[in-house]
């Protein structure tokens, strides 16, 4: 934080921008990141040690005897990796959460799209009350959905609402897509509404139409706000344990990872010490999938579309 | 089977249909319905029929998996674009007035069944009694405003929404500056604040457990106490001390959000034209300056997306202080109530009433929001 300070006023900007460049930034970011590693720590070190050990001791002691072999054990993973249906459950997180992904990108990029750069009556008041539907809890959607869901009930009333959807893949899939489109509308027209109109408006000029602005402009100079958008919804939806619990159930053949887990820690808390274990094996995907979409937040996107 | 075809062949019989005039008006109406409704509805024909199809076939879950991720993927899209085709073959005069329905219908069709639908309900959940059956008016909402645990969530739930929201930003928005000015080591830096956000709930209640514990007997396995004890002090139940553990849940909400505002944020920096930072550059300004005058007025709405995203999501915060406080010891939050009334307490009315406070404490972050959409539009 002091390194923003330091560059007011400089004289000699050669100096100055190489001071920015190198040490303040660096100390800086090596801060925040320990900040927040201090926890994860605590975790990943008791994820690999031994249940007596564990209860026993605070989980920095390690650092004074990392190499007292006894202590470190590889029973928490195995135990989770062998545990019953976790491949099973795996692939059905895999086929629960990417529809649940794609699907609402899609959705919210035309409505991003409609809502920026077309017109139509409403656009303004249709846009705030997406956006107001943010602040609705998932949990008070859950039981009237539930009802629409098996019996077709809709506000009471029998409507020929195709049912029992419940426990059907489907069911989730639109589940997560309702609940994460607000947001995705929201991010994607913001961005999407900032870019260049210099750029669609040239492309209208040339004959091209919104579909082609589209598919062949606003998606490829969207792959930032995408991929941003692309990994919360993914995680959210792969951490997600209570919608997948009530549209999908719990049955062996359709359970998801989270549920798996928690079947692991049963009623009693029995396997209480296999949960770090548990968190960091989730975790793998989500963080596979950050990584690989770092390469989209590239800057420039937009270069050479702006005069002057 | 021919449920699609179907849907598809009213389509384009439509327009011939249609009377000239006053008429068209009413089919111009119609017509937009259908373009909004056609999409989900085709979509849901799909996805049902793949999904009948797999029971029947027994498929084992790689193929399940597989033709899962490709209707998701390519289904969905298809339908719009099919869609786009129908409609290009509308007279010319309709053509332009429907297409937006098209693009925006769909949305709007699953979120009035998946949040609209719901919020109304939880409205008039909220004048009806605890199993709601009976009709109790306000009776709700005089609980809300006088039951002293709902008064203290909303003391709370304030000091949740002003603080959280900021600290996150400002760090995420710090950090997002200045790891865009490394050479190397980019995307691990940024995946080290990300990753609490990968931290599933379960993950992340145990992760502050090994850091707020309090033991009575033995030694301290919370890092909190290990360093108090560690310069001799006894060691205290952390989440006990009020009003101080509030600050202490907060943190936990600071640590897994501001993964979000870094993200979001650096993708809005990283979109700031590199031609007019180089301009300033050129023209002396500091790398200070840079910041304050070039990046922070081109990322101003960014900030504005993050920031109500960010409000919205503490307002509906509850499993932190479900799990480490149950909202004991003066931690109540409005989100954390209306669970408790709602499901372990089983009065629907009050769960509900509690459920409309929060739809409307979000109004005032709303018109902020309304006011900066108009004054986009405007410099466009």
């Amino acid at each position: 934080m002091t390194a923003v300070t330091s560059p007011v006023g400089a004289t000699t900007p050669g100096f100055f921008k190489r001071l920015w460049d190198r040490w303040p930034v660096k100390v800086a970011i090596i801060v925040i990141i320990v900040l927040w590693l201090i926890p994860t720590i605590g975790l990943l070190v008791n994820s690999f040690r031994v249940k007596s050990i564990t209860e026993a001791e605070g989980w920095w002691t390690v650092f004074s005897k990392p190499f007292e072999f006894s202590q470190w054990t590889f029973d928490h993973y195995a135990s989770v990796l062998n545990a019953r249906g976790f491949g099973n459950a795996f692939l059905n997180s895999l086929a629960v959460s990417i529809p649940a992904t794609v699907i609402p990108i899609t959705m919210a990029a035309f409505a991003a799209y409609a809502f920026s750069w077309m017109e139509f009556r409403g656009r303004q008041i249709l846009f705030v009350i997406v956006v107001g539907l943010l602040v609705v809890p998932l949990q008070m959607a859950l039981i009237p959905l539930l009802k629409l869901y098996t019996s077709g009930e809709f506000f009471g009333i029998a409507t020929p609402f195709p049912h029992p959807l419940n426990g059907t893949y489907m069911a989730v899939w639109l589940a997560h897509t309702g609940f994460g489109l607000p947001l995705a509308v929201y991010l994607l027209r913001n961005y999407i509404g900032s870019l260049p109109s210099s750029i669609i408006e040239s492309a209208r000029i040339d004959g091209a139409t919104h579909f082609q602005i589209f598919v062949r402009l606003i998606l490829p100079l969207s792959v930032p706000a995408l991929a941003s958008f692309a990994i919360f919804q993914f995680l959210w939806v792969w951490n997600d344990f209570l919608v997948a619990l009530v549209f999908l159930g719990g049955t062996p053949d359709v359970k998801v990872l989270t549920q798996a887990l928690a079947d692991l820690n049963g009623a009693y808390g029995q396997f209480e010490h296999v949960l770090p274990a548990a968190a960091f094996i989730t975790m793998a995907l989500p963080l596979a999938v950050f990584f690989s979409l770092q390469r989209y937040f590239v800057r420039g996107l937009t270069a050479g579309s702006v005069k002057g | 089977m021919t449920e699609p075809q179907g849907t598809g062949t009213t389509l384009e019989r439509r327009p011939d249909e249609l009377p000239e005039g006053v008429g068209a008006r009413v089919g111009l109406g119609a017509l937009r319905i259908l373009a909004a409704v056609a999409v989900p509805l085709l979509a849901f024909i799909v996805l049902w029929m793949t999904f009948e199809w797999l029971r029947d076939a027994d498929a084992n879950r790689g193929v399940i998996v597989l033709v899962a991720v490709l209707v998701g993927v390519v289904g969905v899209f298809t339908l719009y674009w099919a869609m786009d085709f129908m409609v290009n073959r509308l007279p010319a005069r309709f053509r332009e007035s429907i297409r937006p329905w098209v693009f925006v219908g769909p949305a709007l069709v699953i979120l009035a069944i998946f949040l609209a639908y719901p919020a109304i309900n939880t409205i008039y959940l909220s004048f009806l009694d605890a199993r709601s059956e009976g009709f109790i008016g306000l009776e709700n909402y005089g609980f809300v405003f006088t039951d002293s645990g709902m008064l203290r969530a909303i003391r709370n739930t304030l000091g949740w929404i002003i603080i959280v929201p900021s600290i996150s930003v400002a760090v995420g928005l710090g950090f997002a500056v200045l790891v865009d000015k490394l050479r190397r080591g980019e995307a691990v830096a940024k995946s080290i604040i990300f990753l609490p956000m990968a931290v599933s709930f379960v993950g992340a209640s145990i992760v502050w457990s090994f850091i707020y514990d309090f033991k009575i007997f033995g030694s301290q396995t919370g890092l909190l106490n290990g360093i108090w004890a560690g310069i001799g002090n006894e060691p205290v139940a952390w989440l006990s001390q009020e009003p101080f553990n509030n600050l202490l849940l907060m943190v936990i909400m600071v640590w897994l959000q501001t993964g979000f505002a870094m993200v979001i944020l650096s993708a809005a920096i990283k979109s700031v034209p590199e031609e007019i930072i180089e301009a300033a550059r050129i023209d002396g300004a500091s790398e200070f300056q840079v910041f304050w005058r070039v990046v922070m007025p081109s990322i101003a709405s960014t900030l504005v997306v993050v920031m109500t995203t960010m409000v919205i999501t503490v307002l509906k915060v509850f499993d932190i202080v479900w799990v480490l406080t149950n909202g004991e010891t003066g931690t109540e939050v409005i989100a954390e109530r209306m669970i408790r009334w709602f499901f372990r307490n089983s009065h629907n009315g009050r769960g509900a009433a509690i459920a409309v406070v929060l739809f409307l404490a979000i109004i005032p972050v709303m018109a902020i929001n309304v006011r900066r959409f108009k004054a986009e539009e405007q410099i466009r």
